[in-house]
């Protein structure tokens, strides 16, 4: 299948946020290498939007496969999150879910799962939670099996919702600048709570709150990209090679870490309190900083490496 | 049932049981040996801190090394929504509680959900729908989102929601629509002791994630199963 | 949701051989177009399914001025359209006429 403008992707060039799943996964693996599971011209659509007088996607707005990356065998799977929201609809999650099981017979080197959104798809709510849960079951076997599965996060959707629980389950997780993680989205807390609990229109305060800087920072995430497909690239080669076990000695160290984390910055209001108590000197700074500044902080950061997942 | 009631049910010799802050965890006697309890009661919202309570008592539950069973019972809201437990990485500490669940499913301990009341979003993900076998107890009201807030959403006139609910369970809230998805395996019936209910459950376990397959044998998920059995297919075939 | 179907005789076939493309995404404003070398070589056919109703003679123009351009035989030509605009349309029409040739 040729996807979006194949021949023409250059990795280096290529915005991961501005980019489509397509776009990602062809410059992401080796030339040439992609073959996909369940691809366009099968029409696996969704057998419920068209109730709700919806549009469909052909793929349901993730696209699955196998690849190599730096010769490596890997599974990969890769959300739209400009189709509804990259959400988990019934025929999405179904496609996620049947490749984490197939990983346990092909023993790939790693399965890849590139996040891109809001969580559930609301129009097929009972579905999409009930996959979000069967994936984490799912990678949890992948990952008991000694095989790696690796997020990364840097699109426009985010990673919210279930999404959020499912990178939570992930060996390790990379984020770029725009990759917010979160379990509520900022509009959901202010629908809740009120925007004095959160001003869902101050992007400056979603973006300290759930974004890649402080996901990295605080060890959310594992590793810290440039917004384009070849650092990505770069961070999923390096990260498959530092995956954690999962086991009871790894779980007992994440509770450990997790129940530090409250206790060092329980009472924090801000991120930038959070920053300031890490060491970082001048925290106010960092949503500014460029990547080779910021990695240079993080560096000095006790809390951002760890194999407590 | 109210919690009282079904530790009541389950032990009715009496049991090491407490609720505090909306956290139910302890254990009490079952068969030959004892199950362990842990869960949300009195729909309370579960935060950060309520999520590593919980793991907390799972993992040292797998460390015992007994391989009794644990009983995840659960009336709570959503997940708590907060600028701080969003801020603290609400997503690493439910993903860890799930993940402690299942660490202790794959490590011999039978896991039971019991839904007995409320649940939704990411509090449902982080306990009921982590363990192996769901059982609901009538009246139990497990939910994704509410349909105001669906209809919020979809901008779609709230009575056109409630109308298509009655013949769609892929979206709807409430315990039949989830039992027809799969994901809640099976309806207790109150007027029957309790323990054999549990016990039957732990006897009658299947390996494997059985959910998508009762989703389509129900109707309520007609098309994942196959999706997901069409992926495998594929792949073998490169 | 309503669904449109156009078929047209080409000239010529596209050239080229790849088997199937697909360009754009569905979402608002936008729109996906899914292209597969099955029909006759002097056949094109394009199947729209549209979340707005109503606009059958624009459709019918946009396609007609496509085929006329890119003689696009041989083609089945799928949309899921998520309300584009008919210069949308066309862009995507190309560029998926030119994944087909490569």
């Amino acid at each position: 299948m040729a996807g979006d403008r194949a021949a023409s992707i250059d990795p280096d060039a290529l915005s991961w946020y501005e980019a489509t799943a397509r776009q990602r996964v062809t410059a992401l693996v080796d030339p040439g290498s992609f073959r996909e599971f369940l691809g366009p011209t099968e029409r696996r659509m969704s057998p419920h939007l068209p109730l709700f007088d919806l549009p469909r996607a052909f793929d349901d707005g993730i696209v699955i496969g196998r690849a190599d990356i730096a010769g490596t065998p890997v599974l990969l799977a890769a959300q739209e999150g400009r189709f509804m929201g990259g959400a988990f609809g019934e025929v999405h999650g179904g496609k996620l879910v049947g490749l984490l099981r197939a990983a346990l017979d092909l023993k790939p080197r790693a399965v890849l799962i590139l996040f891109d959104t809001g969580g559930v798809r609301l129009q097929e709510a009972n579905a999409g939670e009930t996959a979000i849960a069967e994936a984490m079951r799912a990678i949890v076997d992948v990952r008991a099996a000694g095989i790696p599965v690796v997020g990364l996060i840097g699109g426009r959707a985010g990673c919210y919702g279930g999404g959020g629980l499912i990178a939570g389950t992930c060996s390790r997780l990379a984020v770029s600048e725009g990759g917010r993680i979160s379990v509520s989205g900022p509009e959901v807390i202010e629908t809740n709570k009120g925007a004095e609990e959160f001003d869902s229109r101050d992007r400056a305060l979603v973006w300290r709150t759930m974004g890649g800087k402080h996901r990295r920072l605080t060890g959310g995430a594992d590793a810290f990209c440039a917004d384009t497909v070849a650092a990505f690239r770069q961070a999923a080669v390096a990260l498959i090679d530092r995956a954690p076990a999962f086991d009871l000695a790894g779980l007992e160290a994440e509770q450990a870490r997790l129940a530090a984390r409250i206790a060092r910055f329980g009472d924090c209001r801000d991120a930038t309190e959070v920053w300031a108590r890490l060491g970082v000197n001048d925290p106010a700074t960092v949503p500014g900083m460029d990547t080779a500044a910021f990695e240079a902080i993080v560096a000095r950061v006790g809390e951002a490496d760890h194999d407590a997942r | 049932m109210t919690l009282a009631e079904i530790l009541l049910g389950l032990f009715p010799d009496g049991h090491a049981v407490a609720v505090r802050d909306g956290l139910v965890t302890g254990s009490g006697p079952f068969g030959d040996g004892r199950i362990h309890v842990v869960g949300v009661d009195g729909d309370a919202p579960l935060g950060i801190e309520g999520a590593l309570t919980l793991s907390r008592a799972v993992l040292d539950a797998v460390r015992a090394g007994d391989v009794a069973p644990i009983l995840v019972a659960v009336d709570s809201d959503s997940q708590r929504m907060s600028r701080r437990d969003e801020l603290l990485g609400l997503n690493e500490y439910l993903a860890h509680l799930a993940k402690a669940l299942l660490l202790a499913d794959r490590s011999g301990h039978p896991t039971i959900g019991l839904i007995y009341g409320h649940s939704a979003a990411g509090a449902f993900i982080a306990t009921a729908l982590a363990t192996r076998v769901l059982a609901a107890l009538p009246g139990a009201n497990p939910s994704v989102m509410d349909l105001p807030s669906v209809a919020r959403v979809t901008k779609l006139p709230l009575e056109k929601l409630q109308d298509m609910a009655t013949s769609t369970p892929v979206f709807a809230p409430g315990l039949d629509n989830m039992v027809a998805t799969g994901a809640v395996h099976v309806v207790l019936d109150p007027g029957k002791p309790l323990p054999g209910q549990i016990g039957a459950l732990i006897a009658g376990m299947q390996p494997g994630d059985v959910r998508d397959r009762l989703g389509e044998e129900r109707g309520g998920r007609p098309v994942a199963r196959a999706v997901a059995a069409a992926v495998a297919d594929q792949a073998r075939l490169g | 949701m309503e669904s449109l179907t156009f078929r047209h005789t080409t000239k010529t076939p596209l050239p080229g051989t790849q088997p199937s493309a697909v360009t754009g995404v569905v979402a608002s404003g936008n729109l996906e177009v899914l292209l597969e070398r099955v029909l006759p070589p002097d056949a094109c056919e394009v199947a729209i399914d549209t979340p707005i109703a109503g606009y059958g003679d624009v459709w019918a123009a946009v396609v007609a001025d496509f085929v006329a351009r890119a003689q696009p035989g041989g083609i089945r030509i799928s949309i899921n359209d998520g309300g584009a605009r008919p210069d949308t349309v066309s862009l995507r029409l190309l560029q998926g006429a030119r994944l087909m040739e490569a």
